[in-house]
């Protein structure tokens, strides 16, 4: 029986945490090259959500769409996006005419009826949505229905020590995951101690977070293609988590491990590959432009992360842009959309970005925008090699798997799905559950927030 | 005027008097009581119809009569939340009010001025923004560079991994809660500094040492203070949430991984709400968490009937 507290329910969203809290221009579609004809021209004001401008990438985009669109006021709220935020604004009928957010949580607000579908704005802006990524694609369709406009397509490669492999007789072909006994051994060779202590991480799998890239490689998924169906109990999964763990106890189990992770200065120049204190781990693309940055030189080769046949493979996310129920200029927010996510915009970035870079003498490595048709022409006129032999080898690793992508399907419950199976790995790990057992409550507690979720 | 008429009139002029203070009274009280009403009872009352129903701040609720407060007594996570907060609670409370008790007998024995720098050092730390605190005690705890563990080392112990062993994280956040004890350090010597002297020379005539005259004369004459600092920091303990989040569960890279052990009650709630969207559940939730902190202060208001001294009502 619905009840109607429309008054009450921004105050109802303080009470629960005060209760308890208390003291709680003319170019290219996405992708192609079309004028977006089609779409009226847009103007008055158009305020985003969970965009910030940090960096030449994103001051380029915008400056091309007030260029192009100098009637539209552009009001961006900087800052991620905050599920907080956002829900209030939609519980007080103010939301925002666009929000950007990770795609692994959009189809959770999408199905919740809280997006506006795209299918008109992309067929008015003449967006090709083709053009993207598949992997990027999936995560932003849901039952044939367009629900964002994809962004970035973030990939993860393995990174090793170059001077720890050779000094240790080993190879990329130990740490590129396509044999675990081979992995095994790379990471008892790797591993060092001193004085009780860890003072090497061999080879670190990245657990929780890249479990799903874990289950993949050993061919399996933890979610159905439509994204309402668990299969963290699948026993390839179990599988790929008992292995992924018993690298972890080669280390010295999991707290130990993770102390000695947290010590890491991973964005700094005594990061773990300048101290020596890491030998190898599948990681973020992001993390090859931030060694660009901080540390060039260091001694780091990058090679694609492979499943158990050999084949490359690489877990993927990424961002959207989305349009919220009630937005109140839908139409200026389709051609930010498109203008952001164009081919002729991303270039344009891509150029103002390198430039920068070759101001402050640093390496360009490169933009992977999750558009196949901006990649190409990004690297094809923008990129130009560092003349860094590991740098210039990890760009074209980051290239060569941007096909072999594969994303988590939308799903009704993304954030609790993900809950449910990190709180498993971490279980697994602390060792107060087996792999088995950990998966077996996680694809309970998965199953029932998807089913509650899709009702 | 005879003096018949004046004694009259002054009662009623007196009593109009009161009446008009009364109503100023209640005029300068009235920006808190609209404040309480909205954005606290209004609220609260609120909270409670959504806690009997569904409600995704996306859509309409709907009525689903008990169903949260069934589901509240079988989740196990609000069991183990639960759990995590009252250990913190029964550690933290006693820990801190035993410190701030010591600090603060040091501090009373000072004189006016080095009192006053050091009240001001013990009281520098509360100011310090909640969520910066939870930064420097991951630093502070890492069970391999940490300085607490540094700081041990030089006694010869090997310290535990604070912040990755679950069986010391909530040590560890226990720790990190003493950072914050200026305030009460504060409230205790206000406490100390108003027992009369005299209480002391009389016990000194009588024979007394230095425990005894704490047992017998300091204690009972703070006992309100002790009382309220019992209670204060009781429900701020089961409310604990900007540290430990941000120590835990505060971005994505310290949320995966993150155990269980710190998954603290209104941790819970605030997932349930802002994640997971499920508002009704985590009004539900609220609801319990103030039945709880009710009860506790309920029983604890009735056993300081006969250990707290009130001087007004002795007189």
């Amino acid at each position: 029986m619905p009840v109607r507290p429309r008054v009450l329910v921004p105050l109802a969203l303080l009470a629960a945490v005060s209760v308890a809290c208390g003291g709680v221009g003319g170019s290219g579609g996405g992708g192609g090259d079309s004028d977006g004809a089609g779409g009226a021209e847009p103007k008055g004001s158009l305020s985003t959500l969970g965009f910030g401008l940090p960096d030449e990438i994103a001051k380029a985009r915008v400056a091309t769409f007030k260029k192009a669109y100098p009637d539209v006021s552009l009001k961006i709220n900087e800052g991620g996006f905050d599920a907080q935020q956002f829900l209030s604004s939609v519980a007080g009928g103010n939301p925002p005419d666009l929000v950007y957010l990770d795609r692994n949580i959009l189809g959770t607000y999408a199905e919740r009826g809280a997006l506006e579908p795209l299918d008109q704005c992309v067929k008015d802006r003449a967006i090709d949505m083709a053009a993207f990524r598949p992997a990027a694609t999936a995560q932003v369709t849901i039952d044939g229905t367009v629900f964002g406009i994809p962004e970035f397509l973030s990939v993860r490669v393995v990174i090793a020590n170059s001077q720890d492999l050779k000094a240790s007789g080993l190879t990329t072909a130990d740490v590129d995951a396509s044999d675990w006994d081979k992995v095994s051994a790379a990471n008892a060779k790797l591993t060092k101690s001193e004085g009780g202590k860890l003072s090497r991480i061999g080879f670190d799998p990245k657990l929780p977070e890249f479990l799903p890239l874990w289950a993949r490689a050993n061919g399996a998924s933890i979610i159905s293609d439509d994204g309402r169906t668990a299969t963290l109990d699948d026993p390839k999964v179990v599988e790929a988590l008992s292995y992924t763990l018993s690298l972890v106890k080669q280390e010295g189990g999991w707290s130990r491990m993770k102390s000695f992770r947290d010590t890491f200065d991973f964005f700094g120049a005594k990061n773990q590959f300048a101290q020596d204190q890491l030998g190898a781990f599948p990681i973020e693309d992001f993390y090859l432009n931030v060694l660009a940055e901080v540390s060039p030189k260091v001694p780091i080769v990058v090679t694609s992360f492979k499943d158990r046949q050999g084949q490359p493979i690489t877990y993927s996310t990424g961002l959207a842009w989305a349009i919220p129920k009630g937005a109140k200029n839908p139409d200026a927010a389709c051609a930010f959309m498109q203008k952001m996510t164009a081919t002729d915009t991303w270039v344009a970035a891509a150029k103002a970005k390198a430039k920068e870079r070759k101001s402050k003498k640093l390496p360009f490595t490169g933009v992977f925008t999750g558009n196949r048709e901006a990649d190409d022409e990004i690297f094809s006129t923008v990129y130009q090699p560092a003349g860094i032999a590991s740098l210039d080898n990890g760009v074209k690793v980051l290239r060569s798997v941007q096909e072999h992508a594969f994303s988590l399907p939308p799903s009704p419950a993304g954030a609790e799905f993900e809950k449910a199976w990190q709180d498993a790995v971490t279980r697994a790990l602390e060792g107060r559950q087996s792999a088995q057992a950990a998966l077996e409550e996680a694809q309970q507690q998965a199953q029932k927030a998807l089913d509650q979720a899709a009702k | 005027m005879t003096a018949e008429t004046a004694a009259v009139v002054r009662p009623a002029r007196l009593a109009a008097w009161r009446r008009r203070e009364t109503r100023w009274a209640y005029l300068f009280l009235l920006p808190w009581i609209v404040g309480f009403l909205v954005f606290t009872l209004g609220p609260m009352i609120a909270s409670l119809v959504l806690s009997f129903t569904s409600y995704d701040v996306l859509s309409s609720p709907s009525f689903v009569g008990l169903d949260n407060y069934r589901e509240v007594m079988s989740d196990p996570a609000v069991a183990r939340s639960l759990g995590n907060t009252v250990f913190y609670t029964a550690l933290h409370v006693p820990l801190a009010m035993t410190l701030s008790m010591g600090l603060a007998l040091l501090l009373n024995r000072l004189g006016r001025r080095s009192s006053g720098f050091f009240r001001t050092v013990f009281y520098l730390p509360v100011m310090t923004p909640p969520v910066a605190v939870g930064v420097l005690f991951l630093l502070l705890l890492n069970g391999q560079t940490g300085l607490i563990n540094a700081a041990l080392g030089l006694f010869g112990v090997q310290g535990p991994n604070w912040t990755t062993d679950p069986a010391w994280i909530k040590p560890g956040i226990v720790i990190l809660s003493l950072w914050s004890l200026g305030s009460t350090v504060v409230i205790y010597l206000a406490a100390l500094r108003n027992v009369p002297e005299e209480l002391y020379e009389a016990a000194k005539v009588d024979g007394t040492n230095a425990r005894q005259r704490f047992r017998h004369v300091t204690l009972p004459q703070v006992s309100g203070a002790v009382f309220f600092t019992l209670i204060v920091n009781t429900i701020a303990s089961l409310q604990m949430f900007t540290e430990v989040y941000t120590m835990y569960f505060g971005n994505k890279q310290t949320q995966s991984g993150s155990s269980d052990a710190a998954l603290f009650y209104v941790i819970y709630l605030f997932q349930q709400a802002f994640q997971f969207l499920h508002m009704g559940y985590a009004s539900s939730l609220a609801w319990l968490l103030f039945v709880v902190i009710l009860v506790i202060t309920v029983v604890q208001v009735r056993v300081a009937k006969r250990f707290v001294y009130y001087e007004s009502e002795n007189s």
